[in-house]
């Protein structure tokens, strides 16, 4: 049996907050409180577009303690898939979304004794609710902070203004300011915490600073969505189901299936969670890994896959759906 | 509903007695004549017959008032049946917020609760309680927030925190429990606490628990039902208090068994707490006498089966080895041998 726990929500307000990123408040249709979240939480996001229906993760930026509305901010990607051009363009005020409960694949480590939050770009919104929480609750914490320039930076004002500039450092690529990274790994006390959140290159390049300089694997934190990647259009037998299916090229497996009016599992649709591994019951090329939760064993095993972000280099594969 | 509360021992003259009603939405806990281990989860849903106990998520019966004096006593004797770890406490909260919710809003001849922002304000009619405090302020309850509620909820309760991919079991009240004890489980993790199980780590069974478990999502709670058997109606069962109870399982005879042995159903729940991110466990008891189990004809087919045919490393942990041939022996009385239809409530 399943549940169905996803609420409607209506687009209350949309914000253009910088160059390319808007900002969008959802309420819920029947007036009831949205549930509490813990910051660094998403919801996956499902909007009808035409005939399409997308789902796409986004992080809550809102105070997490605010039952009355939750907020994302979207940035406006130029390679588009799909979803955040639907939300610039297409979506307006009044309309109507479907969004899931609150998920948390990046809460902090209540045990911290420090917590350093380095965001690159729109990743800044999970630390906006996380530093919302935490210095309610008497954390400490630091937030430093990426930008191209200030025209495409959102919020760095408001977080300087909020939390002051001894815990908000701003660092702007157009006028050569970078965070020293080595430096700020290299003398932290014990029990501190790092947190990432941007572009996959930063992300690999901090976490592979720290760890190069010590840094035990349980204090290193990062959250990355991963857009399912495009590529070739391929077949894909689903055994449980008897059905066949096509993958597009621009389209994930989860997504395909989905389409096909078949209901699997998934959580983060990012590749991170777990929640969507899938059994390889036979293919005919190469599985195509995008996600980061398989291990390197399982990938090289050819029987697993996670549907939401990888895909088939190939003509044929058969899942156990 | 207005439930009348019993007053009834968990000790000493053992005065605990189930009436016809509250036999007839006892957790049954199999679902066909025979068990194994299994990840054997459900969504925490409403389910079966009216007044069953898993129609209200948080489940309130007449032996509530008794088994909250009992939990007093035995936090007088130990209070390290209580136990939450510094960094726990906004999963106390939640678990304070989550308990007084569902009482409130299932049982409101018995419970009430009023939220004006932060200020509260609580009602628990059957312990003669009311309490105005400050969500968030601890100094306002005279308790921790986890031990205040969990004073007035039936249950043993743990928040396990979530972090590096595994689940650490770190705030706990626990005073009802099938012979395991908090004071050593505190700090461990999935894997380490159950440690001691036989058979279910060969199979895989925690491994996949635990995947599902990190995953489990807010708004959409998990059960699933244990058992284990009991001399006499004792909800303490601790190793703290084993000899105590220890020897009570050589006193089982044939004349007393319908009387003495009770199956021991434990209802576990699994809840994401919002603020936390921690998962709250709780693990319900509820008791049987077999003179009350023999009442409802299925149960008595059913249990005589489970009982006869289940493995000996099961019976060994469980911890029934001494009294099983004599309790199986008198159930067979009550087996005619007919069929049993399937699924765990009575026909």
């Amino acid at each position: 049996m399943t549940v169905n726990t996803e609420m409607h929500v209506r687009v209350a307000k949309i914000t253009q907050v910088a160059e390319r990123v808007k900002r969008f408040r959802f309420e819920r249709l029947d007036g009831k409180p949205l549930p509490v979240f813990s910051g660094g939480a998403h919801v996956v996001v499902a909007m009808r577009d035409g005939d399409l229906l997308r789902r796409n993760p986004y992080s809550l930026m809102s105070s997490p303690q605010d039952q009355s509305a939750y907020e994302i901010s979207v940035l406006r990607v130029e390679q588009s898939r799909g979803g955040s051009a639907f939300l610039h363009e297409k979506l307006t005020q009044g309309d109507t979304v479907i969004i899931s409960q609150p998920i948390n694949l990046f809460p902090h480590d209540v045990r911290g004794r420090k917590h350093i939050f380095m965001a690159g770009g729109i990743g800044i919104t999970p630390f906006m609710a996380m530093m919302d929480q935490m210095a309610r609750e008497g954390g400490n914490f630091e937030l430093h902070y990426a930008l191209r320039d200030r025209q495409h930076g959102a919020y760095w004002q408001d977080l300087t203004e909020r939390y002051g500039a001894h815990r908000v450092k701003i660092y702007v690529d157009a006028e050569k300011l970078f965070i020293p990274v080595e430096a700020l790994l290299s003398n932290q006390p014990l029990g501190t915490h790092l947190y990432v959140c941007g572009p996959a290159g930063m992300i690999d390049g901090v976490m592979n600073k720290a760890t190069h300089l010590g840094w035990p694997k349980q204090n290193l934190h990062s959250e990355r969505f991963l857009a399912p990647p495009p590529g070739k259009s391929f077949t894909a037998k689903l055994k449980r189901s008897n059905k066949t299916i096509t993958v597009g090229t621009h389209q994930s497996i989860l997504e395909a299936v989905e389409a096909a009016g078949i209901d699997a599992p998934y959580l983060c649709r990012g590749g991170a969670c777990g929640q969507c591994e899938t059994t390889v019951l036979a293919c005919d090329g190469t599985l195509e890994h995008n996600d980061i939760y398989l291990e390197p064993d399982d990938k090289t095993s050819g029987t697993k896959i996670m549907i939401c972000v990888s895909r088939l280099k190939g003509d044929e594969i058969t899942l156990d759906l | 509903m207005n439930i009348k509360f019993k007053q009834e021992t968990f000790r000493g003259d053992f005065t605990y007695r189930n009436s016809p009603e509250n036999i007839m939405r006892f957790p049954f806990p199999f679902h066909e004549d025979k068990y194994m281990y299994a990840v054997n989860m459900e969504p925490h849903v409403p389910a079966g017959p009216k007044g069953y106990a898993f129609e209200h998520m948080i489940d309130v019966d007449e032996h509530y008032v008794s088994e909250m004096q009992d939990r007093a006593l035995v936090l007088k004797e130990d209070p390290l049946r209580c136990q939450a770890l510094p960094h726990m406490m906004a999963g106390q909260w939640d678990t304070l917020e989550l308990l007084m919710e569902q009482q409130a809003a299932n049982y409101p001849e018995h419970f009430s609760l009023t939220k004006n922002a932060d200020q509260w304000h609580w009602v628990n009619r059957p312990l003669g309680i009311d309490q105005k405090f400050t969500y968030g302020d601890a100094s306002t309850l005279p308790y921790e927030p986890m031990e205040y509620i969990t004073r007035q909820a039936q249950g043993d309760f743990c928040i396990v925190d979530q972090r590096d991919g595994n689940l650490w079991m770190d705030a706990g009240m626990v005073t009802t429990q099938a012979d395991w004890s908090l004071d050593f489980d505190i700090g461990m993790n999935f894997l380490e606490w159950h440690g001691p199980v036989p058979l279910a780590h060969q199979m895989g069974v925690f491994d996949r628990a635990l995947k599902f478990l990190l995953n489990l999502q807010q708004g959409k709670p998990v059960r699933r039902l244990n058992w284990t058997m009991t001399i006499n109606p004792r909800l303490d069962t601790s190793p703290e208090n084993y000899h105590k109870w220890g020897t009570d399982r050589l006193t089982v005879t044939p004349e007393n068994v319908g009387d003495k042995v009770h199956l021991r159903c434990e209802l576990q729940s699994l809840w994401r707490l919002p603020r936390s991110n921690a998962i709250l466990f709780v693990i319900r008891c509820y008791l049987l006498k077999m003179d009350e189990l023999v009442t409802v004809p299925k149960w008595a087919r059913r249990f005589h089966r489970v009982l006869r045919d289940l493995p000996n490393e099961l019976a060994d942990y469980k911890g029934l080895t001494r009294f099983r041939p004599t309790t199986v022996e008198w159930l067979s009385k009550h087996d005619d041998g007919l069929p049993t239809s399937p699924g765990i409530f009575p026909e």
